[in-house]
């Protein structure tokens, strides 16, 4: 049976009626993984033992009638998730030997709901990429052009590549700036960024703190709902998770969508979106009106002013929550030195790679003496004004719509010596971020053969109404079922 | 505003990272870059506009001061690359 074809609802139905079992599916997996990872290099570490260990468990639990949705779905963990016992590296040489002493949150929280972890997934260096090539482990091809050499999109490209390559049924990811739903838009994937506090981040190694979301990496969205539901939660342990009641996010998904008013940015549409892309969207738009909803012209004057705040805020915290790294307590430990400063700068230098230290050093600039009013406190300010024009469009209209990216996916190499033009990337991404609001990227087409993307943003905590969105677009579209040729 | 070599230099040990002498070019030129597109933040006017702090308008919460963690200091240690009876070991400090 090939199992690397069903969703993760269709597994847990299959799991629920008894026509295989949990330690089928692992093997299955892990099969799958030894036979094709060697072509995307998505995983840094497979864990078989604990897989299969995790399997019986599961199957156990099963045959004693507690069995939720996931219990027994295999899934990969982001390589920027803490896993007790098992190396978390965050795709660096600085934690190339770090094996976390505890499990994040959102680890745990899956585990109880009964996944079993395959392992965990390459992703640019302390999610500092949008192409997966800053990744210390080797860039990750992207299943829908290995020979081309595409990239995944990224950070989180090892969870995506994995995902469309069969390797998983899910993956969990983070998104700072777009990097669940830019490689879920150029993969083919469905790829949820919640609201800023719906999931944890204790045990989440930290990027921008203000900004960095978990959320799961699907093919559907109704796989999307059943993922977040054992996701999300309040959690003590972090000191910005926010306590509101986690709603029933599956029983959302087929209200009907006549009356709802989906606003279209128009500085979305601006230079830069190319045809094929912007064809996809306005296919969308055409499903989504057809169902009785209506689009209306929302403007968001301050959104092309996003990427710039978002190269300030990012690094200055980056270049705070790294400062960490020092040699000493874990991680990279440069030899031979003789004084503790060396040590400190020697241990740095060697074990971040250059992305990571071009972002500490902005980072570090923007935050010094004389700079930061010119700098740090502007771009909070300017991010003030994009969250107001969220909320001024949230006046008229239920959700936003737009691209997830300018285009598909570019080829390894492309960009990598021009960070600003990398960094434009997530030109539609960053700014739900900046906002703190949950955003969703779902499978819109395919351009010259490669997968592009569509938008949802929603209003804080109406993952529901955008997942909803989407899970209508699917049951009424057959682009989510595509897949990469050879997976 | 343009970033010199030598004020690339002060960043790098400001933020204690070694850097070959040879990329030192390349980043200023990178840094520069990347601040020029920072620029545009000029373009609006944010005069009577309070800094984000937080996009949910949250209030920091307190919890009670009890002891909620355990001892596990010899399982955090197994990643120090150094330690000695339970201290981590570093270059001499004090001469």
């Amino acid at each position: 049976m090939s199992f690397h074809t069903l969703t993760v609802a269709g597994l847990a139905d299959g799991l629920a009626s008894g026509q295989f079992s949990s330690r089928e599916l692992t093997q299955y997996f892990l099969d799958r993984i030894e036979q094709h990872d060697s072509a995307l290099n998505s995983y840094i570490t497979v864990t078989p033992e604990q897989a299969l260990a995790a399997a019986d468990a599961a199957d156990q639990t099963r045959a004693a009638g507690d069995a939720g949705p996931l219990t027994g779905v295999p899934m990969a963990h982001k390589d920027i998730f803490c896993t007790k016992g098992v190396l978390t590296t965050c795709g660096s040489k600085m934690l190339g030997n770090f094996v976390a002493p505890y499990d994040a949150t959102v680890v745990r929280q899956l585990a109880a709901a009964g996944v079993v972890m395959l392992g965990k997934t390459n992703m640019d260096e302390f999610a500092m990429g949008s192409s997966n090539e800053t990744s210390y482990f080797g860039p990750v091809k992207n299943p829908w052009g290995v020979d081309a050499g595409l990239v995944p999109g990224g950070s989180s490209g090892g969870s995506v590549a994995a995902v469309a390559g069969g390797l998983a049924p899910f993956a969990t990811g983070t998104d700072t700036g777009g990097s669940i739903r830019q490689p879920a838009a150029l993969t083919n994937l469905t790829g949820l960024k919640p609201t800023y506090g719906r999931c944890s981040r204790y045990g989440m190694i930290a990027f921008a703190s203000s900004l960095d979301q978990a959320g799961p990496i699907t093919r559907t969205a109704e796989d999307a709902a059943i993922v977040l539901q054992a996701m999300a939660g309040f959690d003590p342990a972090d000191s910005t998770s926010v306590d509101v009641p986690v709603p029933d996010y599956r029983a959302g998904l087929d209200a009907p969508l006549a009356g709802r008013k989906l606003g279209l940015p128009k500085e979305f549409l601006a230079e830069g979106l190319d045809d094929g892309t912007r064809a996809a969207l306005e296919a969308a738009l055409e499903i989504y009106r057809q169902q009785g909803a209506e689009i209306v012209e929302v403007s968001m004057p301050n959104m092309h002013l996003s990427v710039p705040t978002y190269y300030v805020v990012a690094p200055a915290e980056a270049s705070s929550n790294l400062a960490r790294y020092d040699g000493v307590r874990y991680g990279h430990r440069a030899e031979g030195v003789e004084s503790l400063e060396a040590l400190y700068k020697r241990s740095r230098g060697e074990g971040f790679g250059r992305e990571v230290q071009r972002r500490i050093m902005v980072g570090t600039y923007v935050l010094s003496a004389g700079y930061y009013d010119a700098y740090y406190l502007k771009a909070q300010q300017v991010r003030q004004l994009i969250a107001d024009d969220f909320s001024r469009a949230f006046e008229e209209v239920d959700a936003i719509i737009g691209p997830t990216t300018q285009g598909p996916a570019f080829a390894l190499g492309e960009k990598t010596d021009d960070p600003v033009a990398m960094y434009l990337n997530d030109i539609y991404t960053i700014a739900a971020n900046l906002a703190g609001l949950p955003a969703l990227s779902m499978p819109a087409g395919l351009v010259d053969g490669k997968p592009v993307g569509v938008q949802l943003i929603g209003k804080a905590f109406d993952e529901t109404g955008i997942l909803n969105l989407a899970h209508q677009f699917q049951s009424l579209t057959d682009h989510h079922v595509a897949r990469a040729e050879g997976f | 505003m343009s970033l010199s070599n030598d004020q690339l230099r002060t960043v790098a040990h400001l933020a204690r990272l070694e850097l070959d002498e040879a990329d030192v070019e390349l980043y200023s030129g990178n840094l520069n870059d990347i601040l020029a597109m920072v620029d545009q933040l000029n373009q609006a006017d944010t005069a009577d506009v309070t800094p984000m702090a937080h996009p949910l308008d949250m209030v920091q919460r307190l919890r009670r001061d009890q002891v909620t963690e355990t001892d596990q200091r010899e399982l955090f240690q197994s990643n120090a690359p150094d330690t000695e009876r339970g201290l981590y070991r570093v270059p001499r400090v004090i001469e």
